[in-house]
């Protein structure tokens, strides 16, 4: 497998997928307790908005192409990724229903339509909503660090998956960035700011 | 007894012939009734539109109730039972299979289907922009969806066909299934093969449909859900179905009814018998006359007809009342002749439709015409031939004396009466003439069969699947397929600067699912060799963060694509684009027609300009192919040929009103006389179409035929209120009250149907005939008051002697 020509990325994420792999491995359990906290925590906030930049890191391109625009989400089940550079696109989550406005035009189609790329967008919205069962339904789940700084690694539970792994990264109640790695050796990294509650 | 055994084997044998002419008529249930004997070229493509087109043929069909996943599997399941179906040309319920291999098929012909391609999308500088933007979109969330695609097609053909073909359009899917927008519903939409206008095929094929449906639904034991369908089969099955029950409900109450009245009267079977003897052989007279002059019978001619002479039923009634009393001389010397006038004006009235200019209605004139003629002919030398020697009738001297003391009253007040209906005639006139401008519906809907609930369904069941209802088509004719398919090309080019200017939404264009040969040839050939295409991709690839070095899929088919066999209609087969591809593609016996459907720019308001349309199109260069590009505004087109329809059926009225008074007066010798005898018939006509029009109802030309009829039958009753001279006898008065409490209960029961054309009918000659009776007695009869009534008596009794010496 050729590895992406961009930037390595930063050394603690490499640390913390080592530190998934041997968890994995070893079998070591989610630390129940610490993780229904944490999703307690995150179930409290019933609306949360970030403006995010993203890089993909693809087998395709020869140096990483980078996406921004806002991130929100409304409990329970609502989520909105608002692209605004490189070209505005605007991507609804809704139930199970996805919304893709490009150019004028909306797309709909149903999630369970395209099972491939359903942990992209499950793994963001199950951990805003705070729904530690509907993460259960499409991943494994570990849970790392602590409350002060906690990471998620989310293992697909399909083996088909495109996604091969999901780890998120976050201090308290607030997500900071999210790594999605692809079985082709893709990848694409999102850090997000929040926005202060209103 | 000679003659009498030369008439009846006259009639039988008159009978057996049209027998024959009826056993051997074509029977026709489709819109051609409606197309105009010499329509314009717009006229033809409005009916072959009606009649053939991929609207025509579509059903659409929705499951709702149960929950979710037993809707989702009776979808599956009817979908694949259905598809096995011959009747069916297609079958789409959103499943993924289908859906597959429609991607499957746009993939591997993108470079001859998509409308981006050519010379300049090559050149070094067009791939550049392509790949710029695919670079872009992958870091967009969509890039997930074209991320594979990307190394086999970096300029984004693929999608580029997509968003041709409008598939933003189609309903949302769950599961692999259709669904409506609340998701209550689950989608299908079916196409029959047949014709839109074979009924009994789109009959099966809904009959198939339920099959289907109750077969899965049993497997799923899913009670709860319930099968919904709607589109122009359901409808035209359904209100064949609903006229025809309507129809054969009402006849046979109303059958049952009349029987009832008369076996009351004549109590004797026989006689009963007998006196639908001239009813019964005008109505064989009448499709034998049409028959003959059409060659074919519609299916309205049929439905409608025997309605049409019920006057008939009348003339017996007169026959045999008059005749038991009197004896057959005095009927034949003294009620005949009026019987015989009032049948002529009737004729004169029907006359009117002939000329109509579409045959449903001039039919109806026909079949009248013969059928009266008939039906009088029998009663005048049929009905006395075989009346049973011995009838015993009720009595209604009594009946028609308590009449005629009551006429005679009111005679006194005869000018109050005159003055009153003078007053309420000018206020009917008054109301008919503020109302003028909305008097008539000038919507060819208006004489749709179907129930505003189904009509609403419809409308659910558009929105729940983005069908929009085209109100407006291009329509390109050319002697074969490539010349349609090039014409319309161009047409949709003529189009494109108004579909960016959002004047109109889109098209669905046949040269999207397969553009013309000469189209695919030039976008093929279009396509540069692999060494130059490596070449450009270098240059093109600069500045840009795509590795144009891993495009080789990309290389390899653009190259394979050079060589690639041309697509024809049968590269489509096998995928749902093909039933699409048919929908706008028509061929008939001598050319071939590609429709070019024109979307509203914005549903809510789903108008379109069609002068900017023409305007557009009129740019066109003529072709050398002898292809012609038309704009056909549905609705507007087939408004404009009903309005011309009103129009010729009204004007037809009219002179069939002069007519009338030109016959009245030359048998009376008066001209004032004549209008003496239309003036409660034209107060009866003003009453009604007021009443109408009070209560909301636009008039339709059903209500036109109406009003005719209260005329035809009403002609009977004032002339003989003008016939003699101190008005009928007693008992003509009561065979009068007898004919037509039969006509107002037979047409009455039609005012309960649910077919709103029947009810037209029945709401207009139900109150007008009785009104035309009350009027004509209340303003004709010259009865003498009561005080006088002795030697009216006497003089009904010399009358009754005079009968019984002949």
């Amino acid at each position: 497998m050729r590895s992406p020509r961009g930037g390595d990325p930063p050394r603690w994420i490499r640390r913390h997928r080592a530190l998934g792999l041997l968890a994995l491995l070893i079998g070591l359990p989610a630390r129940s307790d610490d993780l229904d906290t944490l999703m307690q925590r995150l179930a409290r906030h019933r609306h949360g908005e970030a403006s995010f930049v993203e890089q993909h890191f693809m087998r395709l391109l020869k140096r990483p192409v980078e996406s921004m625009g806002e991130l929100r989400f409304d409990a329970p089940d609502r989520l909105e990724k608002r692209t605004l550079e490189p070209q505005p696109e605007d991507l609804v989550l809704e139930g199970e229903e996805l919304r893709v406005t490009r150019h004028g035009r909306t797309r709909t189609a149903s999630l369970a339509d395209y099972p491939r790329i359903r942990p992209l967008i499950e793994s963001i919205r199950a951990t805003l909503a705070g729904d530690r069962a509907a993460l259960e339904q499409v991943f494994e789940v570990h849970f790392f660090g602590d409350l002060e700084r906690w990471s998620l690694l989310l293992v697909p539970r399909d083996a088909d998956s495109r996604v091969t792994q999901v780890q998120i990264e976050g201090a308290r109640d607030e997500l900071l960035m999210v790594e999605v790695r692809e079985r082709s050796g893709d990848r694409s990294l999102l850090t997000l700011r929040e926005h202060p509650a209103p | 007894m000679r003659t009498r055994a030369a008439i009846v084997s006259i009639w039988l044998a008159t009978l057996a012939l049209a027998l024959i002419a009826v056993l051997r008529a074509h029977y026709v249930a489709d819109m051609s009734g409606f197309l105009p004997a010499r329509p314009t070229a717009m006229q033809r493509l409005l009916v072959e539109q009606l009649r053939e087109g991929a609207a025509a043929r579509t059903i659409m069909i929705a499951l709702e109730g149960g929950d979710f996943a037993q809707r989702a599997a009776i979808s599956r399941s009817m979908a694949a039972a259905l598809r096995a179906d011959p009747r069916f040309a297609s079958i789409a319920n959103g499943d993924r299979a289908a859906a597959e291999a429609d991607r499957r098929f746009l993939f591997e012909h993108r470079y001859l289907l998509s409308p981006a391609v050519d010379a300049e999308r090559f050149g070094a500088q067009g791939l550049h922009r392509a790949l710029a933007e695919t670079s872009d979109a992958l870091a967009e969330p969509s890039g997930e969806w074209i991320k594979d695609l990307v190394p086999h097609d970096p300029t984004g053909e693929t999608l580029a066909i997509i968003d041709a073909l409008g598939a933003e359009r189609a309903p949302r899917t769950r599961d692999g299934v259709w669904v409506s927008a609340d998701g209550r519903r689950t989608l299908l939409v079916a196409q029959i093969a047949a014709s839109g206008s074979d009924l009994d095929a789109a009959s099966a094929a809904l009959a198939a449909t339920r099959a289907a449906f109750e077969s899965a639904a049993r497997a799923q034991g899913a009670r709860e859900v319930r099968l919904l369908a709607s589109g122009p089969p359901v409808f035209a099955v359904a209100s064949r179905a609903q006229i025809e029950r309507a129809a054969v409900r009402l006849s046979i109450a109303g059958g049952v009814l009349v029987l009832g009245v008369l076996l009351s009267v004549y109590r004797s079977l026989g006689a009963v018998v007998l006196g639908l003897a001239p009813v019964a052989s005008g109505a064989l007279v009448g499709i034998a006359a049409v028959a003959l002059s059409f060659g074919v019978v519609q299916g309205t001619t049929l439905g409608f007809g025997s309605t049409l002479i019920g006057e008939s039923v009348d003339y017996s009634i007169y026959f045999f009342i008059g005749a038991s009393a009197l004896g057959a001389d005095w009927w034949r010397a003294r009620l005949w002749p009026t019987v015989r006038l009032g049948m002529l004006v009737s004729v004169c009235g029907f006359a009117s439709l002939v000329p109509a200019g579409f045959p449903g209605l001039a039919q109806l004139g026909v079949y009248s015409i013969g059928g009266l003629l008939a039906a009088a002919a029998v009663t005048r030398f049929v009905l006395p031939a075989l009346r049973p020697r011995r009838l015993a009738l009720r009595d209604l001297t009594p009946l028609g004396a308590r009449t005629a003391a009551l006429l005679g009253r009111a005679h006194r007040a005869r000018r109050v009466l005159a003055g009153g209906a003078l007053l309420l005639g000018v206020a009917a006139l008054g109301v008919l003439l503020l109302e003028r401008h909305r008097l008539w519906s000038h919507e060819l809907s208006s004489l749709s069969p179907i129930a505003p609930a189904a009509q609403r369904l419809d409308a659910e069941l558009r929105a729940d699947l983005g069908a929009a209802d085209v109100a407006q088509l291009i329509v390109v004719h050319g002697p074969d397929l490539q010349s349609v398919l090039r014409a319309a090309e161009r047409a949709h080019r003529a189009l494109e600067p108004l579909i960016e200017a959002h004047r109109v939404g889109g098209l669905d264009d046949p040269a999207a699912y397969l553009p013309s040969l000469d189209t695919q040839g030039a976008r093929r050939s279009s396509l540069p060799d692999a060494a130059t295409l490596r070449e450009r991709l270098q240059v093109a690839g600069e500045g840009l963060p795509l590795a144009v070095e891993q495009l080789d899929a990309f290389v390899k088919d653009v190259d394979a694509a050079r060589t690639a066999p041309l697509l024809t209609p049968a590269s489509l087969r096998g995928t749902s684009l093909e039933a699409g591809f048919k929908a706008l593609v028509l061929e008939t016996s001598d050319h071939w027609t590609a429709l070019l459907a024109l979307h509203a720019p914005d549903p809510l308001h789903p108008a379109i300009d069609g002068a900017l349309v023409r305007a557009a199109l009129a740019q066109l260069p003529a072709d050398r192919s002898g292809s012609e590009v038309h704009l056909l505004d549905l609705k507007a087109e087939s408004d404009a040929l009903y309005e011309s329809y009103r129009a010729a059926a009204l004007r037809g009225a009219a002179f069939g009103l002069g007519a009338i008074v030109v016959l009245i007066a030359l048998a009376r010798r008066s001209l004032v006389g004549a209008l003496r005898v239309l003036a409660p018939l034209v107060l009866a006509v003003l009453l009604v179409a007021a009443a109408l029009t009070l209560s909301g109802t636009q008039l339709t030309l059903m209500h036109l035929v109406g009003l005719l009829l209260i005329v035809a039958v009403g002609s009977n009753y004032a002339l003989f209120f003008t016939d003699a001279h101190r008005g009928p006898a007693p008992l003509t008065l009561a065979s009068l009250g007898v004919a037509n409490v039969s006509t107002v209960l037979g047409f009455g029961l039609l005012m309960l149907s649910h077919v709103p054309v029947l009810t037209a009918l029945g709401t207009t000659v139900a109150p007008g005939t009785l009104l035309a009776l009350l009027l004509s007695a209340l303003l004709l009869d010259r009865r003498p008051a009561p005080a006088h009534q002795r030697k009216l008596a006497h003089q009904e009794g010399l009358n009754r002697q005079e009968g019984n010496d002949a």
